[in-house]
């Protein structure tokens, strides 16, 4: 983390930090989490800060939270560039940088819905081929439908986990 | 993918096959043709299922024909009525019953994905016979098949597939297929709204063929060599006003073929309606006829991959 974002907001003691968002992502990656703040966790989101790889940045900060690699898949839908910094008391003890696996499984509902991953009564896991990284573009293993990057946080069904 | 050995394969989509599994099949598809006429025992101890959960008479009589003309056992129903789906069960469920009553289940269902689903959920081969507005891969085995016999090549030649290409399953499966050989150059022709979906053009990007998207079928119609035609299934349209725009906006006429090219060729792979005028069917145009003949030899063949028994 540069010095000058350490000067936004104080170190966590223990919990997640996730670090070179592309600015202004840091709502969708929370959102994307499921993470809200109702049940008292303390996060902070800093927005928009200086960052040499990216220009400018997001960084989130979650206090008492350990984020898991499935968490990091879905991360990487949104935020190919994150890091995410495990932190124990005040100290980065674990460091890693998501990457987007080949194959989405269970992470997006299909737009499509005459897919039969939407058919109710059913509990099938949706499963997207990446057709390309950058830019960002998924198609349904079931239905062929190709997604983008800008459908991709409304699509997501991680909530339901 | 399948490379030649279809044994106990899973069949579907049309984009699983490589040019060489396509010449087995026609080889297998060709002696079959020779069987007319004949009973064979070749499946004797074997059940068919035919779950076709949307209604289809065409496509289904063909399987059912090809797999008892091979001795095989045929069950199966046809529209939802009377399966445990109408009375609630799940399609999860359903296909788990119907794969552990048969040895194949042939699927046709108005979801897509429907079949590349029960093909995970069964344990026995899985044949897609339609899936909603994506796939007919036995159907473009056909076409192609046909296509062969009349030219002895399917590559080189002009194509146009005609009408509703948005949700025409039979008209995706062919533009897929044709992307195994080497087409000299496809037209797509149909209403701005009912062009080809985002999928299919990315494929024919990908696979770097020449194709054209046009409206007007007039201005190519002295160039093709395979015209390919659909119905408009008014079922598929989620609204109705588009397939009141589109209707009739394709249709075949001895007039329109004033300018065809010598040795032009019409296929049609649905029941046809008022597509094409009837005066065509008896001129050297028609081609759906000797299509819709190639439906059983070439299923049978099929079947008898699948099962790995020596036509
Ligand atoms: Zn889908």
């Amino acid at each position: 983390m540069s010095e000058k974002s350490t000067l936004v907001v104080s170190k966590i003691k223990h919990g997640t930090v996730i670090d070179h968002i592309p600015a202004g992502k840091a709502m969708n990656i929370l959102s994307v989490l499921g993470i809200r703040g109702e049940k008292g966790d303390r996060i902070a989101i800093i927005m928009n800060v200086e960052s040499e790889k990216l220009g400018k940045k997001d960084i989130i900060k979650i206090e008492g939270k350990w984020l898991e690699p499935r968490d990091f898949d879905v991360i990487s839908l949104i935020a190919p560039s994150a890091t995410v910094n495990i932190v124990e008391n005040f100290e980065v003890v674990k460091k890693y940088k998501v990457s987007l696996p080949d194959r989405v499984e269970g992470l997006l509902k299909c737009p499509n819905m005459t897919c039969i991953t939407n058919e109710r009564n059913e509990s099938i896991k949706t499963k997207f081929k990446v057709l390309s990284r950058d830019p960002l573009k998924l198609q349904c293993e079931y239905c062929g439908t190709i997604i983008y990057k800008d459908d991709i946080v409304k699509l997501t069904n991680y909530l339901k986990k | 993918m399948i490379n030649k050995d279809f044994y106990n394969q899973d069949v579907i989509s049309i984009q699983q096959f490589t040019r060489e599994d396509l010449e087995t099949l026609f080889e297998y598809a060709d002696r079959a043709k020779k069987h007319k006429d004949k009973k064979l025992e070749l499946l004797k101890d074997k059940v068919v299922m035919l779950a076709f959960f949307e209604p289809s008479t065409r496509t289904r009589f063909s399987f059912e024909v090809a797999a008892k003309r091979l001795g095989a056992d045929v069950v199966g129903f046809s529209g939802e009525e009377g399966t445990s789906i109408s009375k609630g069960e799940n399609f999860t469920d359903t296909i788990r019953m119907l794969d552990s009553y048969s040895n194949l289940i042939v699927i046709r269902h108005k979801l897509e994905g429907a079949a590349k689903y029960a093909s995970e959920i069964a344990e026995n081969p899985v044949i897609n016979a339609g899936d909603g507005k994506q796939h007919h891969p036995t159907q473009a085995m056909i076409d192609l098949y046909t296509i062969r016999e009349i030219f002895g090549t399917i590559d080189e030649l002009t194509y146009a597939v005609v009408g509703d290409l948005r949700y025409g399953r039979a008209s995706t499966s062919f533009i897929y297929g044709l992307l195994i050989y080497n087409p000299k150059k496809l037209y797509l022709v149909s209403p701005p709204n009912l062009g080809a979906r985002e999928e299919v053009i990315s494929y024919l990007k990908e696979k770097g063929v020449a194709f054209e998207e046009i409206r007007n079928l007039e201005e190519i119609i002295d160039e093709i060599d395979v015209l390919y035609t659909i119905r408009l299934q008014k079922e598929r349209f989620p609204d109705i006003t588009e397939y009141e725009k589109a209707k009739g906006s394709y249709k075949i006429t001895l007039d329109l073929l004033k300018n065809a090219k010598k040795g032009l060729k019409i296929m049609h792979p649905l029941p046809k309606l008022d597509e094409i005028d009837k005066e065509i069917d008896s001129t050297e145009y028609a081609a759906y006829f000797q299509q819709a003949k190639n439906g059983v030899p070439v299923r049978m063949a099929l079947l008898s991959l699948i099962f790995g028994v020596e036509l």
